[in-house]
This record gives C-alpha cells, structure tokens and sequence, in this order.
C-alpha cells in the first residue's frame, strides 16, 4: 500500500529553485533512504510534506503530496496531520522540561491521558529509542541538559510518543557517537515493523545498512529512485548516482 | 624561547591602560550614585521613623509624616501595574509569536519604540485630555494610572518580547512538528521560560512608575488632601509630588523633611531595582539549556 505518494514537486525559496519536478512513491512498511550532498533539497523536501512550509512565508511549492491517499494540501487540520507524522531533526532538541515531560509532551497535547497511561507511553517510548536505561532514575530532570546523543535519543522518544505512521528522520546521526547510531539503527529496523520511516542521510553506507528503497538527490534533482542495492552494486541508470555513492564527490 | 618580545610587551602595557581607563570611568559612574545617598542619609536620615511613615502631614505640611503619599504613590503604581501588565503581556505575545513579517507590525514596533522616547509631560498632557476630560474620570487615581500605565507600557513589551525571543526558535519548531498549535506551544514551552523575564521588567515598570511626577500632578495626584484614597476614583497624594511641594511650594519646612521623602523614595525605587537585579541572578542560575 502506498503511504506517500509525490507527484511533479517543485519547491522555491523567492526565484531559488531548490527542488525541481520530483515524482516519488513511498511504500507502507518501508524505509526509504535520500541520500545526497548538501543543498540538494531533502531537509525542504520533508518540511514540505508536514505542511511545515508555511511558517516560511518565502517558501513556494507546486505539485502534489498524497498522504494516505489525501493531498496534504487540503486537509484542513495541519496539525492533525503532523501529530501523525514524527520528525526528527539533525540537532537534537530536547526541550527544557523534564526528560518525562519531554515524552509526555505530544501525549498531552493530543488529549488528556491517564497518569497511569502516561507513565507507560513514556517508559516504552525511551525505551525503544535505547535511553531508558540511561534516564530511568533521573525523570525529572531537565531533558535540555542531556549530553547531546542522549538529547537525539530523547529526541527521537518524543517522535514516537506521538504514535506515528510516519518516522521522518533528517541526518539525525550527526551529533551523535558511532555506537549510540548503531544502537538507534537496530531500533529503525524493528520500527519497520509497525511504521513507514523517511530516512534522510549523507552517510550513503548508514542509507545501505538500511534503506529498502533509496532516492538520490542532486541540487535541487531526484536523480535516481531504486532499491538500495542496486544502487551500490551496479544497475545505475546515472553515472552521477555511481560517482555519489562510490564517494567520488559529495 | 617563551621571553615576552618588545611587542608583547608593549600589547600588555596598552591593554592595562585601557583597563585603567574603563576602570576610571565606571568609578566615576557610580560616584553621583554614592554621593546622593550619602547626602540622603545625611541630611535626612535623623527624620526616618516608623512614626514619621505611618502618619500624616501635620502644620501646613511643615511637620508629621508622609503616610498619604506613601499609601498614593502605592495605589498608583498597583493600579498602573493591572492595567499595563495584561496590555503589555498581551501585545508582546502577539508581536513576538503570531505576527507576520511584514510592514504593519514593522510600523507597530516602531510606534512602541516611539512611544517610550514621548517626554513625560507630554503623556501627561495626554492623560489630562484623554482620561480626565474625555473619559470623565475627573482628577482620580485612575486616570493618573492609566496615563502611568500608558507610559510604561513600552518597558513591559520590550522586556516580555526579548524574554520571548530568547527562547530558541528550535524550541518552537519541534513543537509544532509534533501537531501543536501555536498557542499551545507558547503555553507549554514558551512562557513558562520566559516568565523571568518578563518578571524582570515588570518590577523595572514598578520602579519607573514609582519616581514619576508629571504624568500624575495633573491626573490624580494632589499637593495635599486630609484623606486617604478609598478607591480609584478618589485623588491621592503621592511620593514623588509630595517630595517637589515640600522642597519648593511651602514655606518653613524643616530642611531634613524634604531629605528625609527623597530617602524615603529612593529606597523604594532601589529596593525594587535590586529585586529585579536578583531576579536576573536567579534566572541565569536557572538557565535550561
């Protein structure tokens, strides 16, 4: 079943044209990688399918986004529709409340839940984004004072505290140590289980470890759309994909 | 291989003198500071007593104490504080938070920024016309609040707004990303870090309004009434009026009574003054990220 489904999106930042005609189907249940240097258009590519275009008055974009078969465009509820979206941004964000709150947070929003409900949302939450351990003693303190891998974990609780049908994940590896990456990447493939996940990278080996499908942006172009192997081990239809991926330039 | 060359030596020599120089001029900045309160304390130190604060002018003002003014000058401000606090609050959320980007807000801006450069006797003016003349509200606590209020208005939403603009904009985006409105992220995160702040400047008001003269003397305030203010459409005496009449308008005052209201006032404002600066202390203390 098709989750996402994008078809001849341009986005422009005023005449910068930062994203041109990129058609794209993403599948239920799949993880799909974007891989590709900077100023390809990926972070501009996944604000603009949370609606999240419209807090930049400069940001224009043209084409259509289905979710779950709905233009995103014309859901009158934007935050209905980014409650059921989880993102998760290069720098981790805890915010400055307490590393419960910090998960309890979309919980409360959404509605009014138990304490008892609560407790549980929060507990399975850290958990699953491998931080539990590390905070079950210290709830209460402030989750903006976390060492920033523990922020991004953290970070990444939160997202899924919202119950999300779709994990969008944009470098989140970046300020966080080889180990905790890993640990993070097992708990993607597992979440594949229940959710579709976007999975935005510039390490093209972290898009191989994990990606079923991988797209590959190039300013402002959606170069090539395949399954990640055959985008590592031959099958190009572009020399360009070929040179990104075998570290050639980025 | 580490002796100092002669350039090192001449950067280090410049760079105490500088040092000297900043010193000097801080020194001589709190010098006045020290100066008026020493005068103060001084000249009107003998007349402060508990008897002196808590009753009234008695001989044509030429003896007793001050309570009237006291309890005025209180009266005004908490009634210039309930009106410019809500307002100020209020608007600095909506510029800060809601407003768009674009000529109309720059314009509101600029007209707040022009608002806290109108000379006070200007705003007085205002208040004649507008509160006790126009609205009718006669010479009363009220208006003279109101023209306060007004007044300070500024200081409260250029302090609430640069308390609401210290919380990082990452804070907000990654509440709205989860499907939070903007008032529920201004009510769940924002606000609750910038309440500091925002306290901060409201005691900064507090103290603002505490010394001001001519925006009340033609609203509300009075060189001498027997009564004390039973509500806000009464007038009232006040600190800062009471402290011009007896310097200047009466004859036979005691030379430390004068000295002794301007302590009085002095240590009101300072008192409030250090609250706001501890308040500061505490919430960098406080910091949360």
């Amino acid at each position: 079943m098709v989750k996402l489904s994008v078809g001849g999106l341009s986005i422009r930042y005023g005449d910068n044209t930062v994203l041109r005609d990129v058609n794209l189907e993403i599948q239920e249940h799949e993880i799909f990688g974007i891989i590709g240097p900077a100023n390809a258009g990926k972070t501009s590519f996944l604000k603009t399918i949370n609606r999240m275009d419209v807090f930049d008055p400069n940001m224009h974009v043209d084409g259509t986004i289905h979710f779950d078969g709905r233009d995103v465009r014309q859901w009158r509820n934007v935050y209905a529709l980014r409650s059921r979206i989880g993102v998760v941004f290069p720098l981790p964000v805890g915010l400055p409340l307490s590393v419960y709150d910090n998960v309890a947070l979309a919980p409360r929003l959404a509605g009014r839940p138990s304490p008892a409900d609560l407790d549980v949302i929060v507990e399975r939450c850290l958990t699953r984004a491998a931080l539990w351990d590390e905070v079950k003693d210290r709830l209460d303190s402030l989750g903006s004072l976390l060492s920033g891998g523990q922020q991004q974990r953290l970070t990444i609780a939160r997202a899924l505290s919202q119950e999300p049908e779709l994990l969008m994940l944009d470098e989140f590896s970046i300020a966080v140590d080889p180990v905790t990456t890993m640990r993070i990447e097992d708990v993607l493939k597992e979440l594949r289980q229940e959710l579709t996940i976007i999975l935005v990278t510039n390490l093209v080996q972290q898009a191989r470890r994990l990606a079923d499908r991988t797209a590959f942006f190039l300013q402002g172009e959606c170069v090539e759309i395949g399954a990640t192997e055959d985008l590592f081990t031959g099958g190009h239809q572009d020399p360009r994909t070929r040179a990104y991926v075998e570290g050639k330039f980025g | 291989m580490f002796e100092p060359t002669a350039l090192n030596r001449r950067n280090a020599h410049i760079q105490s003198l500088f040092k000297l120089l900043f010193g000097l001029m801080t020194g001589l900045l709190i010098l006045p500071v020290i100066v008026i309160l020493a005068t103060l304390i001084q000249e009107g130190g003998s007349i402060i007593s508990i008897d002196f604060l808590f009753s009234r002018p008695t001989d044509g003002m030429t003896a007793g104490g001050i309570f009237p003014a006291l309890l005025g000058t209180m009266w005004l401000v908490a009634v210039a504080l309930i009106i410019s606090v809500p307002l100020g609050v209020a608007a600095a959320i909506y510029l800060s938070e809601y407003a768009p980007e674009n000529w109309l807000t720059r314009v509101i801006n600029l007209a707040i920024i022009n608002l806290a450069g109108v000379p006070s006797i200007v705003h007085a003016l205002f208040g004649v016309g507008a509160f006790v003349l126009f609205f009718n509200f006669g010479t009363s606590i009220l208006a003279a609040s109101l023209t306060l209020a007004i007044m300070t208005l500024p200081v409260v939403i250029v302090a609430t707004r640069e308390s609401l603009q210290a919380v990082p904009l990452a804070f907000r985006e990654a509440c709205w990303n989860m499907g939070a409105t903007r008032w529920q992220t201004i009510r769940r995160v924002v606000l609750p870090n910038a309440v500091s702040g925002i306290l901060t400047g409201v005691i900064l008001e507090v103290s603002r309004t505490t010394g001001e003269t001519a925006p009340i003397m033609f609203t509300g305030a009075v060189f001498f009434t027997p009564f004390l203010p039973q509500g806000v459409f009464d007038q009232t005496m006040a600190m800062s009026l009471h402290l011009f009449v007896v310097s200047t308008q009466v004859p036979g005052v005691p030379d430390e009574l004068p000295y002794g209201v301007a302590l009085v006032l002095i240590t009101m404002v300072l008192a409030m003054n250090s609250l706001s600066i501890a308040f500061r202390m505490h919430l960098r203390g406080k910091k949360k990220w």
